[in-house]
């Protein structure tokens, strides 16, 4: 065991000469992970402790905080905003979800056969990903406005169609939005598609073909099978991206956040403003709890799903 | 064209050549025009950066008489450059200490053996349930009390190592052969130079793919930066952009300026690095 005394992380050299080589690798694999581990705890463990500690009371910057049991949550029930944000989330969730991905896949599928400038056409579909949203919102609240700066206003006035109010209707603004959300993730969507679709080996198709099967048949029967384990993925991954949607919301709705009237407002949005706005942190802290447990039961479903392969 | 699409090397589409082509023009096509839909957004945005205030109601996407005035005025406020410069460091020292301690867990969970190692990784994948917004009122309290409120530490300390980075970097370094980690320790090698400087350099794919993710998504991240940030000059870009709109109302084409360099710097890293950010992208989703 002589051979291991150069620089050891103890500055003790005559016990460090004496332990095993697995000790030592012991010694250095703890070294390693000091600082990593206070942060882990300082960063991730006592603060996800301290937000389900601080849901239990009235915390307001002010006050030292004072224990109310379950009144946070008893106030969220009963909460017309809470529950007109729970359903704008949900909204966001289960039209942005199934478009996305249908789209996507439909994408992913043709482009993966085409060669003529795959890479170029791939770029095209790719570059709103590397947006930020912040930036984007301001192009697209722009291409909503009305006729004579909107671009999709003037276009329909081209048609002879009615121009319509977009982010200042109650009904349009939601669906607006989630255009501009589902835009800024296709590109990425696109390319976790095309690489489970390569993924799938080529002997599949050829025997399928030898067998006679058509393209609708080997699409049905091979292709979508073998794509389950991506498709499980993006639908998680898209579920928690609306179940958390906030920058677009936010930069397309500035001078009113989450409105008009509340109709577009997402549940982080609502956090952000309990917290930051009212400084309402106990009840908030109470909101990011729901959150927390409404995307666990996405993860845990997604789990199940995979288990029952 | 049509011949140029056909994959290379399949004999059944050869076969076939006469009925497929038609239905591969239409479908090229269709892809095409569906790709120039999904960068129209961009191409207003820059033809709008480059029209004069008294342009910007002509909506024709090319300019008549384009002009750089906008980037001159928005640059030279000073402000801009400011957060520009801010968020170019923070998303520069958060991919560092990604990199670093990322690969330095990753490496430790893969390749030592020790009890309580099973246990450490389980705990730090479980902090990927955890989502930013639950975590962001504590860490506001705590800034508070330590005084990181706008300061750019402030800002970056919930970033410096993630759980997705760990484990990306956990899978890779698996692959790694025992074989050289082994010759460098019988060289009298010591722990961390072994890492360093072997082990290391035989996950370079994995390190770059995830100092992209790590750049872009500190590059673009919009909530805590927000939520930390009081004055003007911590901002970082998205957080400036937000308020430098607001202030500016309705000069569409200086908001269009503004966005379209904040735009550029990740157009111009994609365009240089495109195929290794492709292939990140495809690596991450995969491995994760």
């Amino acid at each position: 065991m002589s051979f291991g005394n150069e620089a050891g992380p103890a500055g003790a050299v005559g016990i460090w000469d004496r332990i095993t080589i697995g000790q030592k690798r012991v010694i250095w694999a703890w070294a390693f992970l000091a600082v990593p581990i206070v942060f882990y705890v300082g960063i991730r463990f006592y603060p996800t402790f301290q937000a389900f500690w601080l849901s239990f009371t009235n915390w307001d910057l002010l006050r030292p905080a004072r224990f109310i049991g379950l009144a946070n949550y008893q106030r969220m029930w009963g909460d017309p905003q809470f529950w007109q944000v729970f359903r704008n989330t949900f909204a966001y969730l289960i039209i942005g979800t199934p478009i996305s991905l249908v789209v996507s896949f439909v994408i992913a599928y043709y482009l993966d056969r085409v060669r003529f400038m795959h890479g170029f056409i791939r770029a095209l579909y790719f570059l709103p990903f590397l947006t930020t949203a912040a930036a984007m919102a301001w192009v697209w609240r722009w291409f909503y406005q009305p006729v004579p700066i909107g671009i999709i206003n003037s276009f329909l006035a081209n048609f002879g169609l009615p121009s319509q109010p977009f982010l200042r209707s109650t009904e349009q603004a939601l669906p607006a939005i989630m255009v501009t959300a589902i835009w800024a993730g296709l590109g990425f969507q696109i390319i976790i598609f095309m690489a489970g679709l390569r993924a799938i080996p080529q002997t599949f198709y050829e025997a399928a073909r030898i067998d006679g099967l058509g393209e609708w048949a080997i699409l049905r029967k091979i292709t979508l099978p073998l794509l389950k384990p991506t498709t499980v993925f993006l639908v998680v991954f898209s579920s928690i991206g609306f179940l958390r949607i906030f920058d677009q919301v936010y930069n397309m709705t500035t001078n009113d956040p989450g409105g008009p009237l509340n109709s577009t407002k997402p549940l982080v949005l609502l956090i952000y403003q309990t917290a930051f706005s009212s400084y309402d942190m106990g009840y908030a802290a109470a909101q990011t709890v729901v959150l927390f447990t409404i995307l666990l039961v996405v993860s845990l479903l997604q789990l199940w799903v995979l288990r029952n392969r | 064209m049509a011949a140029l699409m056909t994959r290379p090397g399949s004999p059944e589409l050869a076969a076939n050549r006469r009925n497929i082509r038609p239905g591969r023009v239409m479908v090229w096509t269709l892809l095409f025009i569906g790709g120039v839909i999904m960068v129209t957004p961009l191409l207003y945005m820059f033809s709008t950066s480059l029209k004069s205030a008294g342009q910007v109601y002509d909506l024709r996407l090319i300019p008549a008489a384009p002009t750089l005035d906008n980037y001159i005025k928005v640059l030279s406020d000073g402000r801009f450059l400011r957060w520009f410069f801010n968020s170019t460091l923070i998303a520069l020292c958060v991919t560092l200490s990604n990199v670093f301690f990322d690969s330095l867990v990753g490496y430790t969970l893969a390749k030592f053996d020790f009890r309580g190692r099973y246990l450490v990784f389980i705990a730090i994948l479980s902090t990927l349930m955890i989502p930013t917004e639950m975590l962001v009122i504590p860490w506001y309290l705590m800034s508070a009390q330590f005084g990181w409120i706008d300061t750019y530490w402030g800002i970056m300390f919930p970033g410096m190592m993630t759980a997705f980075g760990t484990f990306l970097m956990k899978q890779f370094f698996e692959s790694v052969p025992n074989d050289f980690l082994e010759a460098a320790r019988v060289d009298g090698l010591n722990e961390f130079t072994i890492w360093w400087r072997i082990a290391m350099p035989m996950v370079v794919p994995a390190i770059s793919a995830l100092a992209i993710f790590t750049f872009l998504g500190n590059w673009t991240a919009f909530f805590w930066p927000l939520i930390v940030t009081n004055s003007r000059e911590l901002y970082t870009l998205p957080v400036g952009l937000s308020s430098f709109a607001v202030e500016q109302s309705i000069q569409w084409e200086m908001i269009m300026t503004g966005a379209a360099l904040a735009t550029i710097p990740t157009l111009l890293v994609f365009l240089v690095l495109q195929r290794f950010i492709v292939r990140g992208v495809m690596l991450a989703g995969l491995k994760g």
